[in-house]
């Protein structure tokens, strides 16, 4: 027997506690972050907990097998200073994995102490003679924001510290793609597949398609291969442009943007190309930065989708939905929900982002039915609002399977993490084809609500009136 | 072994077992080596894990958001009635919090909490920020638990004091503290009443064992802490006897339940047909009633007709496979070396994270010539002794699964958010089967060879 007695209350948004926490902690971001660079491994400088758990949540995910070593700080480390510990792992970690790029990320319990981690390897490096090239050091403390915010900061240390200057880098034609925490491998490969049916030449950075869903092989080796490589990294200062997905945000932190501060490089920061509006925007830019026009093949998908998108649009329109979770994510679902008329009720972001909720407002502004929009929430909100909104479907991960067990909403899995489903690395969302998933199984959820309730509904419904 | 090579500080910790090595002893509850890549987690993990089952408890972690998150709801202990401990809770600390201190803002959240709830009993867990930050977690609670009448407990369980262990102690502590003296006048009981210890009631484990005992004429008192509410945990000290399942996390309070109240205990273990007759019958020993002691037999013969046909067909299926063990527990590695001789296999490797001398002595003494011995493996001593041993599967979590599966060996979960029981006489069946599920999928012939077919 499974009682939910958790009351639902009605009530004002402000809390000095998290009630099933909608998000996860910075660090977790950083780290598959730095996996989609290749040959790279990461070690958090903290205690053993914070490692081992990322781990296993990444694993789950994934269904990858994930190493992150930890400098396993222990009392006397966290008292006297833990740089000792770090330089031991880092040691260690060569001697294991032989890395071509260690990234070092902090948590709470280093960034408390004050753990300066930038010249803690800075002094490992001269000690060991080693270049700091070999390094991407990044704060991340637990408490510094959520996952999403770590993972766009460690993207914007990587640019930081391996772009070259300017007079080191070669101008090139290629365009600088840089992709949120959401995109899947599979949203990856989908990318690149896109890109060079065009032709166009281009770095994807984060490029986790290959190193977070690996194929399986006749040999296994602890470092997958993939991965953007640290060459190509280095170029990213004489690109022709930058598109970065993500949703509006403090641009100050994003990584494009250093690129174009440090570089010249023109920057763009659009949404997700999920839903047919948003993917024609990002083929516009593509054709506004290189001049090229969507592959056939590319064609002949938007116009499967637009098809699906009439298929499917009546029973689109039956759904209204909840999007929680990242804000990237959630952004462009708020954007694709619209355009098909599953219209949002509730639009839930786990960060503290004034731009992102100015953002998704303007977009759901003329639907002409209420939406609740909340940054910085947690899963006590969000089950509370879509009850009294009255969502009859949800979109975002696994966390959200709540909405479904207590208040009966459908969950479609999407995001990150998805653990308590196989495949998460595999689902494709993105572009025209992937938004004709995501829409088929947005779809196919409603349906099979109404078909499987639809018996009982109307016999409750017609029946007693002509009982005797 | 010797063409293995171990990371600096690592070769204490590894063992073969054989004539050369028989009588070395491995180094065991250790600090993880940094940069090893431990499957460990830290003393929050151990303690949360523990406490976490109380399922009328509300469950505050007083911390940032990340710890309260990694570990919301993510077993599969089941619950009987109220489910308030599936709900993850937390103070959700900022930066502002860890520079002017937390105590505020954990007061205002038990403010919150508890009228909104009503828990009989508050677990406030310290993360290992608010161990550095000094937040005086004791005063907040003390505070709390005088405004609203109820226990409020803090779980000092900051992740850097220690390893898993040390959180295992701290929750016994804890639910030390909530233990009242015995009432009951234990001679006038028609039934023998015990406590059964260090099951978490994964998949209904516990209501499994506790369906035995039933029949065979045993109450149980209190569960640690697997489906478990206050009101009974306050009883714990109305027992004649406890049992021991998982003793890495319970030897600790059995021992200050025996000193405090003279209860004695005895070590179980209900994985595996054979450890689960022999400790029914040892419980049935102790009891010394002729009565108990038939019915005991009689529901192991029953169960024995009941099981033994599916096991034997498994073993068929099975035999001459060999098995990795890496698991948290040393007594759940001993149970699993004998589990798999029941249905054919033979361990090559075991290891396990928090493990304790005794354990691995014994380990020691049953495993076969030859077998590999780990403490706090990392995934390249994983992989690389699964391989030279020859292991056909793996018993492990969610982190070593898909090292298995990439190495293309069969895997069980052994870990704590599986859906399906493994304990008793059903347990034993349900673990053969899903050995058998894994090593006997035809996938394995299918994907045999990698990638490439020379004739593609």
């Amino acid at each position: 027997m499974e009682i939910s007695d958790v009351p639902v209350q009605q009530g004002t948004q402000s809390r000095s506690i998290a009630e099933n926490p909608c998000n996860m902690c910075m660090p977790m971001g950083g780290i598959i972050a730095l996996k989609g660079i290749e040959g790279a491994m990461v070690i958090l400088h903290g205690s053993q907990g914070c490692s081992t758990y990322m781990r296993r949540h990444i694993a789950e995910h994934f269904d990858e097998p994930v190493d992150v070593g930890s400098s396993s700080l222990n009392e006397k480390g966290t008292i006297y200073g833990g740089s000792d510990q770090l330089k031991t792992a880092i040691d260690n970690i060569r001697k294991a994995y032989d890395p071509a790029v260690i990234g070092v990320l902090t948590t709470c319990l280093a960034e408390t102490t004050g753990e300066d981690v930038h010249r803690i390897v800075e002094e490992y490096c001269r000690e060991r003679g080693v270049s700091r090239s070999m390094f991407i050091t990044a704060p991340t403390p637990g408490y510094g924001g959520s996952h999403g915010d770590g993972y766009w900061y460690t993207l914007r240390c990587v640019v930081e510290q391996l772009v070259l200057p300017l007079e080191q880098a070669t101008p090139h034609e290629g365009v600088n793609i840089i992709v949120p925490i959401t995109f899947s491998p599979a949203d990856v490969r989908e990318m690149k597949r896109t890109l060079s049916a065009m032709d166009i030449p281009y770095t994807i950075f984060p490029d986790i398609s290959e190193t977070m869903d690996r194929p399986y092989g006749a040999t296994y080796t602890k470092m997958s291969s993939g991965g953007t490589p640290v060459a190509v990294l280095h170029n990213m200062g004489g690109a022709k442009a930058t598109i970065e997905f993500g949703s509006p945000g403090d641009e100050r932190k994003f990584p494009g943007k250093y690129l174009e501060e440090k570089f010249g490089v023109p920057y763009y920061r659009i949404a997700s190309p999920i839903g047919l509006v948003q993917t024609d925007e990002f083929f516009s830019l593509l054709k506004k930065i290189t001049g090229k026009s969507m592959a056939h093949e590319t064609a002949a998908e938007r116009g499967r989708l637009m098809d699906a998108m009439i298929d499917g649009h009546k029973h689109a329109f039956s759904g209204r939905c909840t999007l929680f979770g990242d804000a990237d994510l959630t952004y462009a679902l708020a954007g694709f929900t619209t355009e098909i008329g599953m219209y949002p009720r509730v639009i839930a972001s786990d960060s503290r982002n004034r731009h992102w909720k100015e953002a998704v407002s303007a977009i759901t502004a003329d639907i002409g039915e209420p939406v609740t929009i909340f940054s910085d929430t947690d899963f006590g909100t969000v089950r509370r609002e879509s009850e009294i909104g009255g969502s009859n479907i949800a979109i975002g991960h696994s966390d959200g399977k709540y909405l479904e067990e207590h208040s009966g909403i459908p969950l479609v899995r999407l995001g990150f993490p998805i653990h308590d489903r196989i495949g998460g690395q595999r689902i494709c969302s993105t572009l025209y084809a992937g938004t004709n998933r995501l829409l088929d199984t947005c779809v196919n959820t409603l349906l099979e609500r109404k078909f499987s309730t639809y018996r009982k509904r109307m016999y409750d419904q017609y029946f007693p009136q002509i009982e005797r | 072994m010797e063409d293995v090579v171990l990371l600096k500080g690592r070769e204490q910790f590894v063992r073969q077992k054989g004539e050369r090595h028989q009588t070395l002893p491995i180094s065991c509850g250790a600090e993880s080596v940094a940069g090893c890549v431990s499957q460990r987690a830290c003393v929050y993990c151990g303690a949360r894990v523990v406490l976490n089952p109380v399922a009328d408890a509300l469950h505050l972690v007083h911390g940032p958001i990340g710890c309260a998150s990694y570990t919301w709801d993510i077993r599969g202990s089941l619950n009987s009635g109220k489910s308030l401990y599936r709900e993850g809770f937390s103070t959700d600390l900022r930066e502002k919090d860890i520079i002017f201190g937390g105590e505020t803002k954990l007061a205002a959240a038990l403010d919150e909490l508890i009228p909104k709830y009503q828990p009989p009993v508050v677990f406030v867990y310290s993360t290992c920020v608010v161990g550095i930050i000094g937040d005086d977690l004791d005063a907040v609670c003390k505070a709390a638990a005088e405004k609203y009448g109820v226990p409020v407990l803090p779980v000092q369980s900051s992740g850097f004091v220690g390893t898993k262990s040390i959180g295992y102690q701290t929750a016994c502590d804890v639910l030390f503290k909530l233990i009242e003296p015995p009432t009951t006048k234990l001679l006038l009981r028609r039934r023998p009443v015990i406590n059964y210890l260090g099951d978490f009631n994964l998949a209904g484990e516990a209501w499994i064992i506790r369906s035995y005992l039933k029949k065979i004429g045993i109450d149980v008192n209190v569960v640690f802490t697997g489906d478990s509410r206050y009101e009974e945990i306050r009883r714990a000290a109305n027992a004649e006897l406890n049992i021991i399942q998982c003793a890495g996390s319970m030897f600790y309070l059995a021992q200050k339940l025996e000193e405090a109240y003279h209860i004695p205990f005895m070590q179980v273990s209900f994985l595996g047909v054979e450890d689960t007759a022999d400790s029914l019958r040892k419980i049935a020993r102790f009891t010394n009633d002729p009565g108990i002691i038939r019915r005991t037999e009689e529901v192991i013969a029953a169960e024995l007709r009941r099981v033994m046909p599916d096991i034997s067909g498994y073993r068929t299926a099975l035999s001459g496979k060999k098995a990795a063990v890496y698991v948290g527990g040393g007594f759940k590695a001993i149970s699993l070396i004998r589990q798999f001789r029941e249905i054919g296999m033979e361990v090559v490797m075991v290891g396990t994270q928090t493990g304790r001398r005794e354990d691995y002595e014994i380990i020691g003494d049953i495993a076969n010539d030859g077998t590999i011995i780990l403490d706090d493996a990392n995934p390249a001593e994983l992989e690389r002794f699964m391989l030279t041993q020859g292991a056909d599967l793996l018993v492990g979590g969610v982190k070593e699964r898909p090292l298995a599966y990439k190495l293309g060996i069969a895997f069980v979960d052994h870990n704590h958010d599986r859906k399906h029981p493994l304990a008793g006489f059903e347990g034993a069946v349900n673990f053969a089967h899903e050995v058998y599920t894994t090593i006997c999928s035809p996938v394995w012939n299918a994907v045999k060879g990698g990638v490439v077919r020379g004739d593609l």
